[in-house]
């Protein structure tokens, strides 16, 4: 379970913002601006808040009012970014066992199998990230948070910097993902692609939350 | 023209000696300090700034007097090291590297900041919610992305410490065999008469470093621009 009770001033946005989720995949939803990045990276640890308090599965990542403060690299949480974020100077392979190498995990070869299959990217291996379509990268960046066996994957707009076609290609794959059972965040403004994959909603405006519930909620709403 | 005499060979490595010593002491410090300067504001970063650039602008005879007045023999430093470590620089060829890596460290910092400044941070970021401390983002991401213009530094400041003059001959004197650089070799010739040849084919040798080590240079930084490419 995943509590978030934070606030925080970004120059003149003030983001003030409390839900609870006990859903497998939480969709962030709001219009640019909304205060939805920041949230995100709250919970990832690379934002602190001015104020609140931040929980997993009971265990305290901020607490503003104790000072605790998991760094990003302790929180076990993955991190799939807009725009994708492969090392340029790895290939495709060393981007994929980055995490494991960096949190001490023994090698999972069946695992490997798993997610480069999963994900269709068993042939990209060898190439480096400079000679990947826009499509490859975002998936090569979901393998490789995967693969760090993160207890909370956060996506942030996956689709954002992929056109109409790139985004029927990839949303199967977060489909399969979502039914792996791993708990998400997922951050969009688009509707269509919330209801696809969310269980919960939290609906973000000017940096308020707006609504809380079921995909029900999406009903009707446009991100303005 | 081309018989190298042994006196001049002797400067010739001496020089290499020097120059590869001097580069390779400075360039961990170099690291340190591009990095401190590029990505973190703290009280006095001007002074240090200022501090790092000081022996571009001054006359290098004050650094090698300063130098002098710091690790000679009697200077605080020195007779401390020298008491304590062994370590002596007055007169010694370890003196020539420490004045060469002093007026060649503000060439060596600046292509390392520049581009340690060009590295995306997302990707430091993306790096620590993988699971990278600190210093591990700094060894797999930060370090490997900034390679080429540590490299380019390290030979601009190789290039910059087999070159210097002043700093050196202020420091450590003149002495065929210990502190007699190319340099300072060039100087004695040209002051003897007959020695114009000599002198000559030095000044020769020293152009063709000099030009070697800015066209290596040049292709660190093509490198560089390609890396952050991702090709």
């Amino acid at each position: 379970m995943l509590r978030v009770e934070v606030t925080k001033q970004l120059g003149e946005f003030s983001l003030e913002a409390s839900f609870t989720s006990e859903g497998r995949v939480t969709g962030l939803f709001g219009a640019s601006g909304a205060g939805k990045s920041s949230l995100i990276n709250m919970i990832a640890g690379l934002l602190r808040p001015d104020r609140g308090v931040i929980t997993l599965d009971g265990e305290t990542l901020d607490d503003t009012s104790t000072g605790a403060h998991v760094p990003p690299h302790r929180r076990r949480i993955g991190y799939v970014f807009q725009d994708a974020r492969l090392f340029p100077h790895l290939d495709v392979r060393q981007n994929l066992d980055y995490g494991r190498r960096m949190n001490d995990l023994a090698e999972d070869p069946a695992q490997h199998a798993r997610i480069t299959d999963l994900l269709d990217i068993g042939g990209l291996l060898d190439r480096r990230p400079g000679k990947l379509s826009g499509g490859e990268r975002q998936r090569v960046a979901l393998g490789r948070a995967l693969l760090s066996k993160p207890r909370l994957l956060l996506m942030d707009e996956p689709l954002g910097s992929l056109d109409e076609g790139r985004k029927v290609e990839i949303l199967p794959y977060l489909i399969r993902l979502r039914d792996e059972g791993i708990p998400m965040v997922y951050v969009s403004h688009d509707a269509a692609e919330l209801r696809q994959l969310a269980t919960q909603i939290v609906m973000l405006r000017n940096g308020r939350v707006t609504a809380l519930g079921g995909v029900k909620v999406l009903t009707g709403s446009t991100p303005a | 023209m081309f018989d190298i005499s042994p006196t001049e060979w002797t400067a010739i490595l001496l020089s290499l000696r020097v120059a590869i010593i001097a580069t390779l002491v400075a360039t961990p410090f170099g690291i340190a300090l591009a990095w401190l300067l590029a990505r973190h504001n703290f009280w006095g970063k001007s002074i240090l700034d200022a501090l790092v650039h000081l022996p571009l602008v001054l006359p290098p005879v004050v650094t090698g007097y300063l130098l002098l007045l710091t690790f000679g023999r009697r200077g605080m430093v020195g007779a401390w090291l020298a008491d304590n470590l062994g370590i002596v620089f007055a007169f010694r060829w370890t003196g020539a590297a420490l004045a060469c890596g002093v007026m060649s460290f503000p060439l060596l910092v600046r292509p390392i900041r520049l581009s340690i400044e060009a590295i995306d941070r997302r990707l430091e970021q993306a790096s620590s919610t993988l699971g990278a401390a600190p210093w591990q983002v700094f060894a797999t991401v930060t370090l490997p992305l900034a390679l080429p213009g540590i490299l380019a530094g390290m030979v601009l400041g190789f290039a910059k410490a087999i070159g210097e003059f002043g700093a050196t001959i202020t420091f450590v004197s003149n002495i065929p065999g210990e502190t007699q650089t190319i340099s300072s070799a060039i100087y004695s010739l040209i002051q003897t008469p007959d020695g114009d040849r000599a002198a000559g084919r030095l000044v020769l040798i020293s152009i063709v470093i000099a030009m070697g080590a800015l066209i290596a240079s040049e292709w660190f930084a093509r490198r560089a621009t390609q890396r952050l490419h991702g090709n």
